[in-house]
Formats: structure tokens, C-alpha cells, sequence
């Protein structure tokens, strides 16, 4: 589903040259817009459509895969921290719009000062886990869950 | 120099007829490339179709009178204040060069269709306005090209690349930079140098006229549309399909979606600038 851009709204401003991680969306040397020069080397990521300031980049499905008619749109506010979707259905008649958060902190503001924080201990420095790894991520507060310490034991073949 | 009409002294040379009648043909050139430009884009069936879609989405009809509100504004806003980019230094060039252009082409009209100009008549202001409309165009357009053009890293173009892509902005550059050329040499030294700079002036003149099916000329007639499309679409509530972007704190948005409210609180805060905080510029 590679991306194309609406060469009517475009002003190519470069943020999305700036943002795509394939290196795909360029500026078009005559009209000054945006393009995506290799199709089928889009992964489909978004980055591009978020990032556009003018909303100038759209995604379509290939035709054998995705249904024809069908309509996703994205508008990504910073400001207010929020993302918009809105998905009209291939018959025309459901329109669908979805928000989300995409923050919940002003942004650049609440950055980790790693620096600051006091460095592992030998005994963390032996342990399994990764330096300053958030507790959210640790599956308890203990060690790490393996097979032994759940009683379990690893079979040979295949078993169900 | 720069108060006197450089096309008197060369009506001496090609009569005032042969000069009039090469700008009748430019204008003839300009507007047949913008008409197969359009047949070859399709732009205006684009323009309908589009709009036809959008009807269908639209939420409410938008007024004759709100019409007229909204075409007004795109000619204040998009036309002549060049709002659509978003990058200033792009914007800047595109000004200097839109109304250089057009002091330029108006001005030369005036100077060129005056002729034979009548004994002891010496207009000042408009050779001082054709005079700075070049100027103008090589600001806007010198600016574009070290600093803008060149500035496309992923492209590796650097200043002294020039490809066919470029035809627009080089052949209105060399008018620009060659007519002020011609009318320096002209008033000063005369002869040779003169004779080529103005043989230049009339080459980049006529590529720069004649060429607009190749080059990005004719998007000043397509740009002002596209515009008012953009602004009719947010009226009527279709929004070119795009989702609205609700208040926040609206009691309503936040019973539809309770990740709002759950994650950012009662009343989110302003979340500043992210990506945006700095010029795209790493390409």
C-alpha cells in the first residue's frame, strides 16, 4: 500500500523527505512537490502521511489486496497531543472517525537525564536485566521467568 | 539608466511593430502551453471530479455568498501573499519573484506598446519599475537557487548541476539577469556586449514563454484553484475525507473516546511543537 501524494495540496516543504526511513519520498525537480519515487519499496509506515503539515499524502491499497473506494486519513496535532483518523468504508455509507493521545507530556520537555541517575551496582551489573530497565517491562520483581524457575522443562520433538 | 525606457534606443534597431508583435506572440505562447498543459494534466476534469466526490461527503451546502468569501480570501491569502508554503525562506523567494515578474511583464508591455515614444516625453517611473522587476526576479530567483534548489541534499544537485527540470527557473533567471545586463551594457559602453546580452534576453525570453508545457508555468492558473477547493471542502464540512480535529475538553469527545480524558487528564495541556520544531532540512 505505497504512499502518493495530492500534488494540489502539497507545497513541498520537505518534511516528509525529512521523516521517511526508505529514503523514498523526494522532491520532484520541476514542480517543486513531493513524491514517492520507488513504490513498492513503501512499507507502509505513516511517517510520511503524519508528518505532512498540509495533509498532502495518502496511501492507497493495490488493487487485488485492498478493496478500491475505501478511504483512511490521518491527521497527527502535536500541539493538542492528539492523532485523528477517519475511515470511510468502500460503500460509501460508514464513516468512521477514531482520536487517540500520542502523548501525555508536552514534548521535548520530560527527556530522561540519564546522566543524573547513579550508576548499576556490581550486583545489577551481573543480573540479567538492562541497565535502568523500567519495572513495566520486568515480568515481576524478581528475576527473570524461565523454564525452571515455573517447573517446567524442555521436551525434545514435537508435542501438544 | 535605470529611469529611461532601454526600448527606444532599440526600436532604432527592430521597429516598435516587430517588438509589439513579439509580445502578442509570447502572451498567444503562454496561454496555448497553459491550455495543453491542462489537456495533457487533465487538470480541470481533476478539479471537477474531485469536487464531485466531495459533494457527496459534504455535510452542508456552502452559500454563493460564502463562495465569493472564500475565492476573495484565497486571492488575498494563497495568490498574493503566497500562504500556501509553509517554509518562509521559500515563500520570501516565491514573493520576490511572483511580483518581480509581474512589475516585469506589465511593465515591458507598457514600454514596448508606448513606442514610438513622442518627442521630449520621458516617463521615469515605469523604466525605474521594469528595472526593479528584474531585480526582483534575480533576488527571489538567485535566492531560490543557492538556497533552496542546491539546498535538496538528497538529490546531490549542487549550484552549477542544471537539468532540463530546470528550464523554468533558468530561463526566467537569465531574462532577469540579461535584461538588466542589456540595459547597463546599453547605457554605458554600447555594442557588442550590449547586442549579446540583449540576443540572451530575447532567447531566454522566448524558451521561457514557449516552454511552458515542460515547465511548471502554468501552475499559477491550477494553485489558486486547488486552494479555494481546499477552503470549499473545510466549509461544506467534507473536509477532503480528512477527520476533524475536536476540542479536547469538549464533555462529548471525551465520553466518545476515554483514552482522552484517562491519559491526558480533564483539561490537556498544551502539548508545544514536536517534529515541527525544527525546519525539515536533513534531506
Amino acid at each position: 500500500m505505497p504512499t502518493f501524494v495530492y500534488m494540489t495540496r502539497c507545497d513541498g516543504c520537505g518534511q516528509c523527505v525529512d521523516i521517511c526511513p526508505s529514503d523514498i519520498m523526494h522532491i520532484d525537480t520541476t514542480i517543486r512537490r513531493a513524491y514517492n519515487i520507488e513504490p513498492n519499496m513503501c512499507w507502509e509506515c505513516y511517517s510520511c502521511v503524519k508528518a505532512c503539515p498540509h495533509n498532502a499524502i495518502d496511501v492507497r491499497g493495490y488493487a487485488d489486496f485492498a478493496p478500491l473506494g475505501h478511504s483512511v486519513r490521518v491527521r497527527r496535532d502535536e500541539e493538542k497531543g492528539v492523532i485523528a483518523w477517519r475511515i470511510i468504508f468502500r460503500n460509501g455509507s460508514k464513516d468512521m472517525d477514531l482520536l487517540a493521545p500520542i502523548t501525555t507530556k508536552p514534548w521535548g520537555k520530560h527527556i530522561p537525564q540519564l546522566a543524573d541517575v547513579p550508576p548499576p551496582s556490581q550486583e545489577m551489573r551481573d543480573s540479567q536485566l538492562l541497565f535502568n530497565e523500567p519495572k513495566y517491562i520486568r515480568l515481576d520483581d524478581g528475576d527473570l521467568h524461565t523454564l525452571e524457575s515455573n517447573g517446567l522443562k524442555m521436551k525434545e520433538g514435537v508435542y501438544y | 539608466m535605470v529611469a529611461s525606457n532601454p526600448f527606444a534606443e532599440l526600436s532604432a534597431l527592430i521597429p516598435p511593430a516587430v517588438m509589439q508583435a513579439y509580445v502578442v506572440l509570447m502572451i498567444l505562447l503562454v496561454i496555448g502551453g497553459t491550455l495543453l498543459d491542462v489537456m495533457h494534466k487533465k487538470s480541470a476534469k481533476y478539479f471537477f471530479e474531485r469536487g464531485q466526490t466531495l459533494k457527496k461527503l459534504a455535510k452542508r451546502e456552502v452559500s454563493s455568498a460564502e463562495k465569493i468569501r472564500l475565492g476573495v480570501s484565497t486571492v488575498a491569502n494563497e495568490v498574493l501573499a503566497s500562504g500556501e508554503f509553509d517554509n518562509p525562506d521559500r515563500r520570501r523567494s516565491h514573493l520576490f519573484i511572483m511580483y518581480g515578474f509581474v512589475i516585469f511583464v506589465v511593465t515591458t508591455g507598457i514600454l514596448i506598446f508606448g513606442l514610438p515614444a513622442a518627442e521630449g516625453e520621458t516617463a521615469i517611473l515605469v523604466p525605474l519599475l521594469w528595472h526593479l522587476g528584474a531585480l526582483m526576479i534575480c533576488i527571489g530567483g538567485y535566492w531560490f537557487w543557492f538556497k533552496i534548489r542546491v539546498d535538496v541534499r538528497s538529490e546531490g544537485h549542487q549550484w552549477y548541476d542544471v537539468h532540463l527540470s530546470d528550464l523554468f527557473i533558468v530561463s526566467l533567471l537569465m531574462m532577469a539577469t540579461f535584461a538588466l545586463l542589456w540595459s547597463l551594457l546599453e547605457s554605458v559602453v554600447g555594442g557588442l556586449l550590449a547586442d549579446i546580452a540583449l540576443f540572451i534576453f530575447i532567447a531566454a525570453a522566448t524558451t521561457l514563454f514557449s516552454t511552458v508545457f515542460w515547465s511548471k508555468f502554468a501552475h499559477m492558473f491550477y494553485k489558486p484553484a486547488a486552494a479555494f477547493q481546499k477552503k470549499v471542502a473545510k466549509a461544506d464540512g467534507s473536509r477532503d475525507k480528512l477527520p476533524d480535529l475536536p476540542e479536547l475538553t469538549d464533555p462529548l469527545v471525551k465520553q466518545r473516546y476515554p483514552d482522552i480524558p484517562e491519559y491526558m487528564g480533564d483539561n490537556p495541556p498544551y502539548m508545544g511543537l514536536g517534529i515541527k520544531r525544527e525546519a525539515p532540512n536533513h534531506y
